[in-house]
């Protein structure tokens, strides 16, 4: 036997994607120019709540470049067409038609109502302002107690309420677990708060582009997009087109962070347009553009209740949420706060749950998936809630969380919200995270701090996380009214040179799939990852597939790799067996060749490639051909863990918070590529922290973003963030061949809590047991001297810088 | 007007709206998309080019500010098939994830350590500060600067950044490549 090649799985390689990202050599939907093509603007409403009386685009007409204006009614006369919702939560849901152009009335400030299609981008863009539009206001519905007030002021008046629909859990009835209210009513303790979840906008550093080809009978599309499969199906659904006469390409996509899990008003305006004009149409956005029309992400308020016996135990955990989906509801709008259902129990042994939640119109931009999606709300929730209970009971932190948390040798675990937990270990990531982090010596320097009366005193935070990953089980999804399945798809082609090309349904747009793809076929078939091209993002060459969110990509997409790889060798096993005259039982496969076993004789994967594709000399009945393709649909959930603690240093007298360190300690199964997942953690802490100290998408009284640009949405520059330091613990999924559980939205799942419970640590001895995120150094001062815990809400702090810079496109007037 | 710009070694002449940002000539002129627009108000710095050997956000210089001037892109760095140590360092890091904010990003440092030789991570954050990256929580990108400057010669980059009054270099960037 010779060596075992190195295994390319846990191999830290750089990644094939890099070559072509730092030599500029790139294709963002924007670089795409095409014969005779022509640009389109679009004129957004600088009101958040109007009748649009009368609209007036002759002018625009007439200037320099332009080719057509088009109203709402211009492109949809019947006004039929509207915007997917996939995730109808319940079955009486409100679902309101979200038109490609308003059509009567504006619901949010940014929403568009006309669209100039000119020869220059910068032609298309002056004709706006020659477009006029008379407004008659009508009330505007912001905030969500507000919006569901008695007497409130309604969105979308035909429906009657601003309430779209209401969706609730409860143990006691779905058998996993008791009443909760008798929880609550016979235990010794009962901690009741209101966490509010800000609104955050996912801001991806490329702003959304879409360019369409209607000159050949098959439509094309590009579009900066996570999702193009379910794009090219959705469009072809909402403008009632051939599924087959439509093609969609998502080229290099520059981040995504569930910005980009859309089918938006602008894609179908574009492929619209084009098909009028029969000419390529290129739509690109300006950021403060992006700003106020691209979907937001979180906007929740939490009424959470948890009791417990004196002994720390927990006996029942009860949640109300509203969220706040905007002016319409997203392709998955509603079913973002019904993911978080099944994880305000967290790791925890809870005996009584339940979860009930009301999705509100308000007249905002709408809200859908941002990093996390439900996840990093609940997470939220129940560690803040659970460090409000040890400060109650008078216990440390952990201590209390190490009472409650399900033991290792207690998986597989069915928790009260019903999800199957296959695997964990949440004392080894969790004794690896205190010895990095030294949480003994922090809290010896912490009670000397205080002891002295120290401006600055240190806080810790503790979030000890799971979330649900890899979406998902197709019956699951089923069961929650769902509108797709959950599997995905691979294909592997062997070429005729012993070259592989791998297809994947997946859609990365900054991940390194190609990287980590070609890892796992490099071991499957043993051939060299050079060797190997992975194909995606295409529907004519990646013609299956349900894209990438959720952390689905490797969970579901890999496995499919790996379903398809096997297929390849048991064809090739069949050939090989023929060729060397041996018995298929005889062969062994490993390091890319099939070995007579006993014997030297072998033959490589490669040659039978080429056997095949020549086709001379091959058992009967074999068909000519190794390629194989597989659809993976993965029979549970992945649950990744891990154990995150922050310090921070809190300046009580300017209420600054600085992040003194941060330790993760995360469990994600096994790791393809230590690099990438390093990577992700790192991005994923930093949107978590973002929302923690930095980030708000935030509302004046009439609707308008005041945050609308990146000098007011204060995205955290590399002055803003520290060091982390990461580390892993391993154990390994059972749901699925490879035993990974999924990193894409850990980091940012697992952060938020972890800081503001150490801020909340810092200065609770001054008497503060929340304060509202983000925690500005104004709201930080607030809470320790005025015992403010809410300074913020709608409009409490614009920004004082731009807002959002231009009018036409629905910012600040 | 009629401007004529030097990018990435070429000369071009063009004739261009006094209004024109050097982005746009960039990108929709010339066909250099490698540099990118990432806002429209310089906060995220995904546009910098060298202009003159030195770091600008190329959404705030006008094309005709641009005139007889030397441009350098992310485009323009490597040689002979030769990646800039700050590109290679980049992709050693792990310094990119969707990569759309590194060609900003990857001027940015060039021009950073042509002022700061060895910066400590204090020295990079500040340095970078005016380029957003929503991938990376930046700590590779940090790694990365530091790891090209251990390979770059003494005082590599633009000189302008070195000296007030120095004689710039014919290409407008450094490193050993």
């Amino acid at each position: 036997m010779t060596a075992m090649a190195e295994p390319e799985v846990g191999r830290a390689r750089v990644r094939k994607e890099d070559e072509r990202l730092i030599t500029g050599r790139t294709r963002w939907t924007d670089n795409i120019t095409l014969p005779g093509m022509v640009h389109m603007a679009l004129l957004r409403s600088p009101t958040a709540h109007a009748r649009i009386t009368a609209m007036d685009t002759s002018a625009a007409k007439e200037m320099p470049g332009v080719i057509a204006v088009y109203t709402g009614d211009d492109l949809d006369p019947g006004g039929e067409v509207g915007m997917p919702n996939a995730w109808p939560i319940t079955p009486d849901q409100k679902t309101p038609r979200r038109p490609m152009l308003a059509q009567g009335t504006v619901n949010f400030a940014g929403e568009a109502v006309a669209a100039v299609i000119a020869r220059s981008a910068a032609e298309a863009e002056d004709a706006l302002a020659e477009i006029d539009v008379d407004y008659e206001d009508l009330p505007v519905v912001l905030g969500l107690d507000n919006a569901v007030a008695d007497g409130a002021p309604l969105v979308h008046e035909d429906m009657g309420t601003n309430k779209s629909a209401e969706w609730i859990f409860d143990s006691s009835q779905a058998g996993s677990g008791g009443d909760v209210q008798q929880a609550i009513s016979s235990s010794d303790v009962v901690v009741t708060r209101r966490f509010r979840q800000q609104r955050l906008v996912p801001a991806f550093m490329e702003p959304r582009s879409v360019v369409v080809d209607p000159t050949a009978p098959q439509l094309t599309m590009w579009s900066a997009t996570q999702v193009p499969h379910i794009l090219k199906t959705m469009v072809a659904m909402t403008l009632g087109l051939p599924e087959h006469h439509v093609r969609v390409i998502a080229p290099d996509v520059g981040g995504g962070f569930g910005g980009k899990l859309a089918v938006t008003p602008e894609e179908c305006a574009a492929v619209v347009v084009a098909q009028k004009l029969g000419k390529p149409v290129k739509w690109t956005e300006s950021r403060s553009e992006t700003m106020v029309s691209a979907h937001h992400g979180r906007d929740q308020m939490q009424d959470i209740t948890i009791s417990a016996s004196r002994d720390g135990t927990i006996t029942g955990l009860k949640v109300d949420l509203l969220a706040d989906m905007g002016a319409y509801l997203g392709i998955v709008g509603g079913g973002v706060p019904v993911l978080g259902a099944f994880m305000f129990n967290a790791i925890y042994k809870i005996p009584a749950y339940r979860f009930s939640c009301t999705t509100v119109f308000t007249n905002t931009t709408l809200t859908d998936a941002y990093r996390g999606a439900g996840r990093p709300e609940a997470t939220f929730a129940i560690e803040r809630i659970m460090d409000e209970l040890a400060a109650e009971l008078g216990m440390d932190p952990m201590q209390l969380r190490e009472k409650n948390w399900i033991a290792h040798d207690e998986f597989p675990y069915t928790t009260v919200s019903t999800l199957t937990y296959d695997s964990g270990n949440y004392e080894a990531a969790t004794a690896k995270a205190m010895q990095l982090f030294d949480y003994d010596g922090l809290r010896r320097e912490q009670a000397e701090r205080r002891d002295r009366g120290d401006r600055v005193q240190l806080g810790i935070g503790i979030s000890t996380f799971t979330e649900m990953c890899g979406l998902a089980p197709s019956r699951v999804l089923g069961s929650l009214d769902y509108g797709a399945g959950g599997w995905e798809h691979a294909a592997i082609r062997m070429l005729p040179t012993g070259k592989v090309e791998v297809v994947t349904g997946a859609s990365p747009h900054g991940q390194g799939h190609e990287t980590a793809w070609s890892q796992i076929v490099a071991d499957q078939l043993g051939v060299g990852f050079d060797d190997i091209e992975i194909l995606h993002g295409d529907t004519q060459s990646s013609h299956k597939g349900l894209d990438t969110y959720g952390s689905r990509s490797l969970t579901v997409g890999g496995i499919a790799v790996v379903k398809a790889a096997e297929k390849v060798i048991a064809k090739a096993r069949k050939v090989a067996a023929h060729l060397m005259e041996a018995s298929e039982d005889d062969l062994e496969f490993a390091d890319g060749k099939f070995t007579v076993r006993g014997t030297d004789t072998s033959t490589a994967i490669q040659d039978i490639a080429l056997a095949v594709f020549a086709a001379h000399d091959l058992p009967d009945g074999v068909e000519p051909t190794l390629d194989s393709e597989a659809v993976f649909d993965p029979e549970n959930f992945s649950f990744p863990h891990g154990t995150h603690l922050c310090a921070t240093e809190v300046d009580t007298e300017t209420g600054q918070v600085r992040l003194r360190s941060y330790v993760c300690v995360d469990d994600i199964g096994k790791v393809i590529n230590p690099l990438i997942v390093e990577g992700q953690m790192h991005g994923g802490l930093a949107q978590g922290i973002a929302q923690a100290l930095y980030e708000e998408a935030v509302y004046d009284e009439f609707g308008t973003l005041t945050s609308g640009t990146f000098a007011d949405y204060l995205v955290p520059s590399a002055m803003d963030l520290p060091s982390f330091t990461t580390d892993r613990t391993e154990t390994a999924a059972t749901s699925n061949p490879l035993g990974v559980k999924g990193v894409g939205e850990a980091g940012t799942i697992a952060s938020t809590p972890a800081v503001v419970n150490a801020v909340v640590d810092a200065v609770r001895h001054r008497g503060v047991n929340d304060i509202e995120m983000p925690l500005s150094p104004m709201r930080v001062w607030r809470a320790v001297h005025k015992g403010d815990t809410a300074a913020g809400g709608p409009g409490a702090e614009a920004g004082g810088g731009l807002g959002s810079i231009d009018s036409a496109h629905g910012g600040a007037q | 007007m009629r401007i004529t710009v030097t990018v990435d070694g070429t000369s071009y002449t063009d004739d261009v709206e006094p209004r024109t940002l050097l982005v746009h000539h960039l990108r929709e002129k010339l066909g250099k998309t490698g540099t990118v627009v990432g806002c429209d108000t310089s906060n995220c710095g995904a546009c910098t080019v060298h202009l003159n050997g030195q770091s600008v956000k190329s959404c705030s210089v006008l094309a005709v500010q641009a005139d007889e001037g030397e441009v350098t892109t992310v485009e323009g760095l490597a040689r002979d098939g030769q990646l800039h140590p700050v590109q290679q360092a980049f992709r050693d890091n792990h310094a990119l994830q969707c990569g759309f904010c590194t060609p900003g990003m990857i001027m940015q440092s060039i021009d950073l350590l042509a002022d700061n030789p060895n910066p400590d991570e204090e020295a990079v954050r500040e340095g970078l500060e005016g380029n957003l990256c929503r991938c990376t929580g930046y700590q590779n990108i940090v790694r990365a600067v530091r790891d090209a400057a251990g390979h770059m010669r003494p005082g590599a980059g633009p000189e302008a950044e070195q000296v007030a009054g120095g004689e710039r270099t014919t290409t407008g960037v450094g490193g050993d490549a």
